[in-house]
C-alpha cells in the first residue's frame, strides 16, 4: 500500500451503488487514480450486486482478473457503479436501486448499461471507470454522457470475474474523459489470463498517435439510414470530415447482414442469459426462500420476486428460444447471422482500415421515454454489430445535437484496438 | 409382439470419475473423501458469479486414453455444452458436459458372453463432463427438516461411456462393467475403490416391448441385481398381459428393487447449447503421444502363455489390476514352478476367503502366499492344512495381530504332514473303525460311502495332517483285514 485517497463525492446522479471514503491504493501506472467499477465486476470484500435485488448483500470472496491488474498498478478502487440489472438495458433505468441521471441533463438517461460508470466520469467524480459492453453498454453511455468509451476486441481483456450476461458477446472495457485515459486504462487491463480461456495473449502497450494520414475509413450506409436521427447523422458526418482534413479518405460501404443483427443479438444474449442467471435460485444468493416449500416452488417464488421485469423478460425469451424444437429456429440461426456479420466486416476491412458512423441513433433520451421494450432494443442497432463480430469499437464525443453530446463510433479490425484509439485521439486532438 | 420369453436387451451408460489430481475446470484437489463438506471448493467449482471454467488438460488426456483403449474414434472437433436444469446440488444450474460433439464415438469392449467365447459390445460414444455436488438430507428426503449441500464433489471430472444395446442378460451387463473397470484401472485413470466413483444408468427391454431406463445404480453387483429385478418384473407384466410403460425407474440399492420415478415432470428439457466460456476442443493429434499400457485381454493371453494358466484362471486373475499384479509377485521367484499351484490357490481359494471376510487384497502380502505355495508344492502340508494356514494369516490381519509366516504357523500349530509316521495314522484308523461299527457294517455290505466316511473320521483325528494318499492306502489295508 502506497497511500490513501479521500473519496467523498456528492453523488447527485446516483452513479454509485457503493463507494468507499478513505480508499487505499498502491503504486504504479495508476497510483492514487480513482477508478470506478461497474457493479457486475467482482470485487473482493466489496458488495457486488449487478444492480439486482437477488445479489443484494453478496460480497464476493475474490477479485475479477482486471481488478487484480488495477490494484497492481496502484489504482484506488473507489466504488461500484449503477447499471441496468445484469447489464440488460440501454438506459440504466432497469436498476433495482433507481436510475442514474445524465450529468449533461438530469432529465435524461445516461445510457446503459454502464450508465453509472459513464456518469461518474462525465461528472468528474472519477478520472476513469470500467464498464462492460455486451451490445453497446460502454459505447452507448459514453456517447450519451459525452465521454470516451472503448469496447475492446473479444478476448483482449479477461472476463474472469465479470458476472456473465452474454459470455460470447461481452468484454470489459475502459471509460474516460479523454482517449489518453481510456488508452492508459486499456494498457492495464488487457492481456491473457489463464482463468479465461477465451482470452488472447495480446497485451496492449500503446501510446495514442494522432497521425492518420492515408487512413481509409469505411462509411456504411446503414449507419446513416432509417432509424438514425438525421441531426445526429449530420454531426457525425462533420466529424468524419475533420478526419478527412487530417489526411484520411472515406469509402462508402454496406453491411447488408445488419438487417438481422439485432435479432441475432437478442436471441444470443437472451439464450446465454437464461442459463447464466439460472444459478440465482435463492439457495446461495438473494432473499432466503421459505424453507417449508418444496424446492422448486421456493425457486419460482424467489426468482419471480427478486428479478426485475426486463431480466425476467429476457430469461423467458432465452428459455423459450433454447427449448427443444426451437434451438434450430433461433439459437442456431442467430449463429449463422453472426457469421454473416463477421463475413461482412471481413470483406469491408479488406478495403478500409476502420469503419466510422454514429455510436447511437439518437442523443440521450428522456427518463421513462422508452417504455416499450422494443423501442429500447432498437437503440442498440449501431452498437451490436461490433459485438456480434467481436471487433473493437470506440465512441468519442464529436459535437452536440439538441444540446446533448453525440458520439462518433470507430470500429476496427479484430485486435486492432490501437488503430481505432489513434483515430479517436486524432479527432480529439484536432478539435481541442 | 410382447413375449415373456423374448430376448433381454441391455444397454448401459456408465459414469466414471477420472482419477485426476485436480478438478475438471479449477485447481481444487479431488481428494475430498476424508475431509469436511465444502472444503475442496473455489469460486469456479462453486459457480460463483463471474468465475469461469478453465479446462484441465490432464482430464482430457485420461479420457482420450480410455477412448483409445476402447477403440473409439476421437472427433476432429468436439465441444462442451451446457445442460440446463435446476437442482440444489448443481451450483450453476447447468452442468458443463458434451452433447452433440462428444470427445469420441464408436469403439467396442470385448466381454465373455453367456454362451462362452468373446463378444464385442459396441460403444456409442464417450464424453467428458463435470460431476455435480451432493445433497445430504437431514433425516429423510420427504420428511426431513432440511438438506445440506456439499460441493466438494462439484467439478470432479467424469467420463460417460454409452454402450449400444448389445448385452443380452443382466450377467453380461455385469461382465461388461467389470471388464470396463479393469480396463480403466489398467490405464491408471480410475480408482474403483473410491466411494461413488462409478454410477450406471441401464436401459433394458424385452423384444417387442418398450424400453425402461433404470437410474442410480452405484455398484458393480447392483447392475446385475437391478436388471435381474427388472427382467422378472417385466416378464411378469407381459405374462399377465400388461403393457410395459416406457419410463425411468430408480434403483434402490438397499432393497434391491427398482421404483417408478415420481411423475412425468421428470421429463426435462435440458436446453443444451455450446458452453461459450470454453473453446472447441481440437485434440485428435494428442493421440500420437498416448501410449497404452498392457490391457486386460493382452495380459490374459500372456498369463496363459507364460504361466500356463487355464483360460478361466487367467480371466479371473487379470480381471482386476491388483489381482494380476499380486499373482505376478507371488510367482516371481519361480514362474513356471509356482504358477499352477499359485493360480489355483489365488483364483479359487484366496478370493473366496477374502470375500468371506470382506477384506481387501492389500491386506495380505504376496510373500506370504508365496510361502504357502512353497509349502504345498514341497508336500510339507496337505491342502486342508493349507486352507487353515491361509485362514490364520487372514484372521491375524483382520484382528491386527502380528503376522506370522506360513512356516511359523505350520510349526506352531503342528500342521506338517505326518508323512512316514504310519503308526499315528494306523492308530487313528483302528480307533475310527472301533468307534463306528455301523460304518464297518456298511462297508461290508458294499456301500460305497462308508470308506469316505472313515477317511473323514481319520482326518479329523489327525487334524488334517495325514497325507491323503497314505491314509487311503492304510485304510484300504485295514478294511481288507476286517473283511477277512
Ligand atoms: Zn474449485
Amino acid at each position: 500500500m502506497a497511500g490513501t485517497i479521500t473519496f467523498e463525492p456528492e453523488d447527485r446522479y446516483n452513479a454509485f451503488l457503493t463507494h468507499g471514503k478513505n480508499v487505499s491504493h498502491g503504486s504504479g501506472k495508476l497510483a492514487g487514480v480513482a477508478v470506478a467499477i461497474k457493479d457486475n465486476i467482482t470485487t473482493k470484500d466489496i458488495e457486488t450486486t449487478c444492480a439486482s435485488k437477488i445479489l443484494k448483500g453478496y460480497v464476493p470472496p475474490y477479485d475479477a482478473h482486471v481488478i487484480g491488474l488495477l490494484k497492481a498498478e496502484g489504482a484506488a478502487i473507489v466504488g461500484k457503479t449503477n447499471m441496468d440489472e445484469f447489464g440488460m438495458g440501454s438506459s440504466t433505468e432497469n436498476s433495482a436501486f433507481g436510475p442514474t441521471l445524465n450529468p449533461c441533463d438530469t432529465s435524461r438517461v445516461p445510457g446503459g448499461s454502464s450508465g453509472g460508470s459513464a456518469a461518474a466520469v462525465a461528472a468528474g467524480m472519477v478520472r476513469m471507470a470500467l464498464g462492460s459492453d455486451t451490445g453497446g453498454s460502454i459505447r452507448c453511455p459514453a456517447s450519451f454522457c459525452g465521454i470516451v468509451g472503448l469496447k475492446p476486441s473479444y478476448g483482449r481483456v479477461s472476463r474472469y470475474g465479470l458476472i456473465a450476461y452474454s459470455n460470447s458477446l461481452e468484454q470489459i472495457g475502459p471509460l474516460g474523459k479523454t482517449t489518453t485515459d481510456v488508452s492508459t486504462l486499456m494498457s492495464v487491463i488487457a492481456g491473457y489470463d489463464r482463468h479465461d480461456t477465451t482470452s488472447q495473449n495480446k497485451p496492449y502497450n500503446h501510446t495514442p498517435d494522432a497521425k492518420i494520414k492515408g487512413l481509409k475509413i469505411g462509411i456504411p450506409q446503414e449507419y446513416f439510414g432509417k432509424g438514425v436521427d438525421p441531426q445526429v447523422g449530420d454531426v457525425v458526418k462533420r466529424a468524419i470530415g475533420r478526419l478527412e482534413e487530417l489526411g484520411a479518405t472515406t469509402v462508402p460501404c454496406s453491411i447488408p447482414s445488419m438487417e438481422y443483427a439485432l435479432a441475432a443479438y437478442y436471441v444470443t444474449c437472451t439464450c446465454e442469459a437464461s442459463s447464466n442467471l439460472a444459478r440465482f435460485d435463492g439457495v446461495r444468493y438473494g432473499p432466503a426462500p421459505d424453507t417449508k416449500k418444496p424446492w422448486h416452488d421456493a425457486y419460482t417464488e424467489v426468482r419471480s420476486a427478486a428479478f426485475g421485469t426486463e431480466v425476467r423478460r429476457r430469461i423467458m425469451l432465452g428459455t423459450f428460444a433454447l427449448s427443444s424444437g426451437y434451438y434450430g429456429k433461433y439459437y442456431a440461426k442467430a449463429q449463422v447471422a453472426r457469421a454473416n456479420v463477421r463475413a461482412d466486416f471481413n470483406r469491408i476491412f479488406k478495403d478500409v482500415d476502420v469503419i466510422a458512423g454514429p455510436t447511437m441513433p439518437t442523443v440521450a433520451f428522456r427518463l421513462k421515454e422508452k417504455s416499450d421494450p422494443l423501442s429500447m432494443y432498437l437503440a442498440d442497432i449501431l452498437t451490436v454489430p461490433a459485438n456480434l463480430a467481436g471487433i473493437p469499437a470506440i465512441s468519442v464525443p464529436c459535437g452536440k445535437s439538441e444540446g446533448m453530446p453525440v458520439g462518433l463510433q470507430i470500429m476496427g479490425r479484430m485486435f486492432e484496438d490501437e488503430r481505432i484509439v489513434d483515430v479517436a485521439y486524432a479527432y480529439e486532438q484536432a478539435v481541442s | 409382439m410382447a413375449d415373456p420369453d423374448g430376448q433381454v436387451i441391455v444397454g448401459l451408460e456408465v459414469h466414471c470419475q477420472l482419477d485426476t489430481k485436480s478438478k475438471l475446470f479449477c485447481g481444487c484437489s479431488t481428494d475430498y473423501r476424508n475431509d469436511g463438506p465444502n472444503t475442496h471448493v473455489c469460486p469456479i467449482c462453486l459457480g460463483l458469479p463471474g468465475a469461469m471454467p478453465a479446462l484441465n488438460r490432464r482430464a482430457i488426456e485420461y479420457a482420450m486414453k480410455v477412448a483409445k483403449a476402447l477403440n473409439c474414434e476421437i472427433l476432429n472437433e468436439s465441444e462442451f455444452s451446457r445442460k440446463n436444469y435446476f437442482y440444489p446440488d448443481l451450483d450453476k444450474a447447468y452442468q458443463i458436459t458434451q452433447y452433440d460433439k462428444p470427445l469420441a464415438e464408436g469403439g467396442y469392449l470385448e466381454i465373455e458372453s453367456d454362451e462362452g467365447g468373446e463378444r464385442k459390445i459396441r460403444l456409442t460414444r464417450i464424453h467428458v463432463e463435470e460431476d455435480p455436488g451432493r445433497l445430504v438430507h437431514m433425516g429423510n428426503v420427504e420428511r426431513g427438516k432440511y438438506s445440506l449441500v456439499d460441493y466438494n464433489r462439484a467439478g470432479i471430472p467424469l467420463i460417460e461411456i454409452v454402450s449400444e444395446p448389445d448385452m443380452r442378460s443382466p450377467k453380461e451387463a455385469r461382465k461388461f462393467l467389470n471388464k470396463l473397470r479393469a480396463t480403466l484401472e489398467y490405464l491408471n485413470v480410475f480408482d474403483s475403490e473410491k466411494e461413488g466413483s462409478i454410477r450406471v444408468d441401464a436401459n433394458i427391454s424385452i423384444t417387442g416391448s418398450e424400453r425402461v431406463e433404470v437410474k442410480n445404480i452405484t455398484s458393480y453387483k447392483g447392475v446385475e441385481k437391478a436388471l435381474t429385478f427388472e427382467v422378472t418384473r417385466q416378464k411378469n407384466l407381459i405374462r399377465r398381459g400388461q403393457k410395459i410403460e416406457r419410463e425411468t425407474r430408480h434403483y434402490l440399492e438397499a432393497r434391491g428393487v427398482t421404483q417408478a420415478g415420481r411423475s412425468k415432470e421428470q421429463e426435462h428439457d435440458y436446453r443444451y447449447f455450446p458452453e461459450p466460456d470454453l473453446r472447441p476442443l481440437r485434440v485428435k493429434s494428442w493421440l500420437d503421444n498416448i501410449v497404452l499400457p498392457e490391457l486386460p485381454d493382452a495380459r490374459r493371453e500372456r498369463f496363459m502363455a507364460d504361466y500356463g494358466c487355464s483360460l478361466n484362471h487367467a480371466r479371473t486373475l487379470t480381471g482386476e489390476l491388483k489381482l494380476a499384479n499380486f499373482f505376478e509377485k507371488v510367482v516371481a521367484s519361480d514362474k513356471r514352478g509356482l504358477s499352477p499351484l499359485a493360480a489355483t490357490w489365488i483364483a479359487d481359494t484366496l478370493i473366496g476367503e477374502l470375500n468371506y471376510r470382506d477384506m481387501n487384497l492389500d491386506r495380505i502380502e504376496p510373500a506370504a502366499v508365496t510361502g504357502l505355495v512353497l509349502l504345498l508344492k514341497a508336500g510339507t502340508i496337505t491342502d486342508k492344512s493349507g486352507v487353515e494356514v491361509l485362514r490364520i494369516m487372514l484372521d491375524q490381519q483382520l484382528k491386527g495381530e502380528a503376522a506370522e509366516t506360513p512356516d511359523a504357523i505350520v510349526k506352531r500349530q503342528n500342521l506338517a504332514k505326518t508323512a512316514g509316521d504310519t503308526g499315528a495314522i494306523t492308530a487313528a484308523i483302528e480307533e475310527a473303525i472301533n468307534e463306528n461299527p455301523k460304518a464297518l457294517d456298511d462297508y461290508r455290505a458294499g456301500k460305497s460311502g462308508a470308506q469316505n466316511f472313515l477317511v473323514g473320521q481319520v482326518m479329523k483325528k489327525t487334524r488334517g495332517k495325514a497325507d491323503p494318499a497314505e491314509l487311503n492306502r492304510l485304510l484300504t489295508e485295514a478294511l481288507k483285514r476286517w473283511e477277512a
